[in-house]
């Protein structure tokens, strides 16, 4: 493991997070390196959206530590997580549906001109760039993003994350809503934002989109983190017994791994 | 609408031929905005055509407008509460307290202390009126946006107590003998800004929404947007203009009642006849260009500030504005504490106009003001309002109010009215925004 080398970008230790009696993130430790794309694979409730949003600090972990670049941070809302350069495109993308794209890119970090008021004009202007490099066909810049597609609004959300340096970014099924085109822009967002050096945990339910962008992948199951493999050691298919079975490939019976193809 | 909202911005070389909806769009008017005043247009009309003719005199109309600011003001800030999906319950109250507060200091507070000559009096129980709006708004957005009780439930308690407070504060009776200086705030023929000032006060206006018009085309070329065409920012120009200083010629063939003519002229030494002749034109009374004055402050924050941009994002989706990492929670109290300050300004303006201050000062306010903002446009839904539209509605609801007392309807029959007007208005909204929205 050569990884383990250097310091990680982000290493997220021992993190418990439970919502009454229930352990949503079970004493998770989970790691990102620079330049470095981890696919977080699992279930429904297996804990990967509860565990990013303790990064995103969308929601306080109850114990566990965060380290970025070795050191420990203090993470509670996400002011703090954008101060660390963490940006997250949420599933639900979390946007303001009554006000236009550039109010929602920009939301909690507004231009302002010397006079303290908003600099409108600046901020339509960049994200016109911004949108120019994502998603050309975006024209929309001045009606609510309610009226906009799942495509046009996926692309806004995309946009809140890139056009802030992020350099840690967290991607929670960000082409879920999208055809087969923008599935593909995105694939490409996301090898481009690799190469620049930002490490992104991606969160996906299609495992074909992990294996192609990830390089490692961390299987989740009912809270725990079942292992942790290196892309080019494993097959779709031992990911898929992680993920069901919820044991490391090294466990799993011939007898389970069978039933499972039958 | 929907056709309105489907149109790119970067299509804009116009249509060969323009239909009136195009037209309308080019100009970027608020639909909904124009909507309300050819709505206001129709019932000052309908009492005028009713009233054979006596209705639309600069008298009615100053009063009217005089009668509506209390609510108009409260209706700026209550907007924000609204769009903010909460509820301000405690409004009218809060006149009442900061109100009485006015009517105690000036009347019997400040003499004790020894400030009975200073002239500054009525501007020290400004002070103290709007410090106790703030400190009351304060603690009332405390406990809805930090505790997390419901701001129904917290402001319907402040709605009880406060009428309470006022009580209390009067021993039961009513208080009067206000600064004469205050006085003027009631808008009374002296407690109005005269025919100079008036059209000194058009004349800038007019300035100002060229000079706006002019500096929004220049920021939309500096980044090479969508321009409007030409022809639209002339006749938005040229129609502001028309109306600002039609309004001031309007309120200054307001005059002086007689008897305070000869009062005037008396003590000017200013020679007229008996019965005085002297024509002083009134113009905008005081109440009228503070209400301006808080529209335009109003509309400042909520669409020129980040605060206006986090209220309106909350009430959109108030969970992405907390992601967004916006301090959900402060934004909130700020909201209550804008509304303690209306409050002050409204209840100066209030017991200006009565001299003093009664035990029922303020009462009902909070649904006048709610239903002024909801037939203004403001939705319950959360995240849509206007400030302006708000003002509008309340005038709408003053001038149906005012126009059925001038036919001499008793006040029963305005209230039916008024509730019939309030469900209406937002029926017919929500079906146009079903409609609207659903493609």
């Amino acid at each position: 493991m050569a990884v383990a080398e250097r310091t990680p970008l982000v290493e997220m230790r021992n993190i418990n997070v439970a919502f009454g009696g229930v352990h949503a993130v079970d004493d998770v430790t989970v790691d990102l390196n620079a330049g470095e794309v981890v696919g977080l694979v699992g279930g429904n409730g297996a804990g990967k959206s509860t565990l990013m949003r303790v990064l995103s600090g969308a929601h306080p972990a109850d114990s566990g530590e965060i380290q970025i670049n070795g050191e420990a941070v203090s993470i509670t809302n996400p002011r703090d997580a954008k101060a660390y350069n963490i940006e997250t495109i949420y599933q639900t993308l979390a946007l303001a549906d009554n006000v236009d794209a550039p109010a929602n890119v920009f939301l909690g970090r507004e231009l302002t001109t010397r006079l303290g008021t908003l600099d409108d004009g600046a901020m339509e202007d960049s994200t016109r760039r911004v949108m120019g490099r994502l998603n050309p066909n975006f024209t929309n810049f001045v009606t609510p993003v309610k009226s906009l597609s799942g495509g046009q609004r996926q692309a806004v959300a995309i946009a809140r994350a890139v056009h802030f340096n992020a350099r840690i970014m967290i991607m929670d099924e960000p082409t879920a809503a999208l055809g087969p085109a923008e599935t593909a822009q995105v694939r490409d967002l996301i090898r481009q934002l690799k190469a620049e050096g930002i490490g992104i945990f991606l969160i996906s339910h299609d495992i074909h989109d992990v294996f192609d962008l990830s390089d490692r992948i961390s299987v989740m199951y009912h809270g725990k983190v079942v292992g942790t493999v290196t892309k080019a050691d494993v097959t779709t298919d031992e990911v898929l017994a992680m993920i069901i079975l919820g044991k490391p490939p090294t466990e799993v019976t011939k007898e389970e791994l069978e039933e499972l193809h039958a | 609408m929907t056709d309105i909202a489907g149109t790119a911005p970067d299509q804009a070389p116009a249509a060969p031929r323009m239909s009136l909806r195009g037209a309308l769009a080019a100009t970027e008017i608020d639909v909904r905005l124009f909507g309300m005043l050819i709505a206001l247009g129709v019932i000052l009309l309908g009492f005028q055509v009713a009233s054979g003719g006596t209705f639309l005199r600069p008298t009615n109309m100053t009063t009217l407008a005089v009668q509506a600011v209390g609510v108009a003001i409260l209706a700026t800030g209550m907007v924000l509460v609204i769009v903010a999906r909460n509820i301000d319950l405690s409004v009218g109250s809060l006149v009442g307290i900061i109100a009485m507060t006015y009517a105690l200091l000036m009347a019997d507070w400040l003499p004790a202390l020894g400030f009975a000559d200073s002239p500054f009096r009525w501007l020290i129980a400004l002070g103290i009126g709007i410090v106790l709006g703030v400190l009351v708004g304060a603690l009332q957005g405390f406990i809805i946006a930090y505790i997390g009780v419901p701001s129904f439930i917290v402001t319907l308690g402040g709605l009880l107590a406060f009428r309470g407070v006022v009580w209390v504060l009067s021993q039961g009776a009513a208080v009067s003998g206000l600064d004469p200086s205050f006085q003027l705030l009631g808008g009374t023929a002296e407690g109005s800004i005269g025919g100079d000032a008036t059209w000194a006060l058009a004349i800038i206006s007019c300035v100002a929404i060229i000079g706006i018009l002019v500096y929004n085309r220049r920021q939309r070329r500096r980044f090479g947007f969508p321009l409007r065409p030409m022809w639209a920012e002339v006749f938005l120009g040229a129609v502001g203009c028309l109306v600002v200083l039609g309004l001031a010629a309007f309120a200054n063939g307001n005059h002086w009642p007689p008897g305070a003519a000869a009062r005037y002229a008396q003590e000017h030494g200013i020679p007229c006849g008996t019965p005085c002749d002297l024509k002083i034109s009134v113009g905008f009374p005081w109440p009228v260009v503070i209400l301006i004055g808080v529209t335009l402050a109003v509309t400042f924050l909520a669409t020129r500030r980040r605060f206006g941009r986090y209220v309106y994002a909350y009430g959109g989706n108030p969970e992405a504005a907390e992601l967004a990492g916006i301090n959900t929670r402060w934004t909130l109290v700020k909201i209550y504490i804008l509304m303690g300050i209306l409050c002050a300004i409204s209840a100066a303006i209030a017991a200006a106009r009565l001299n003093g201050a009664t035990l029922d000062i303020g009462q009902s306010y909070e649904l006048y003001v709610i239903a002024a903002a909801v037939v203004g446009g403001t939705s319950f839904a959360g995240g849509i309002g206007t400030i302006p539209g708000a003002v509008l509605g309340a005038v709408v609801m003053a001038s149906l109010a005012y126009g059925l007392s001038f036919m001499g309807v008793n006040s029963s029959i305005q209230n039916i009215v008024a509730g019939i007007v309030l469900v209406l208005a937002v029926g017919f909204d929500t079906y146009n925004r079903r409609r609207g929205g659903g493609s």
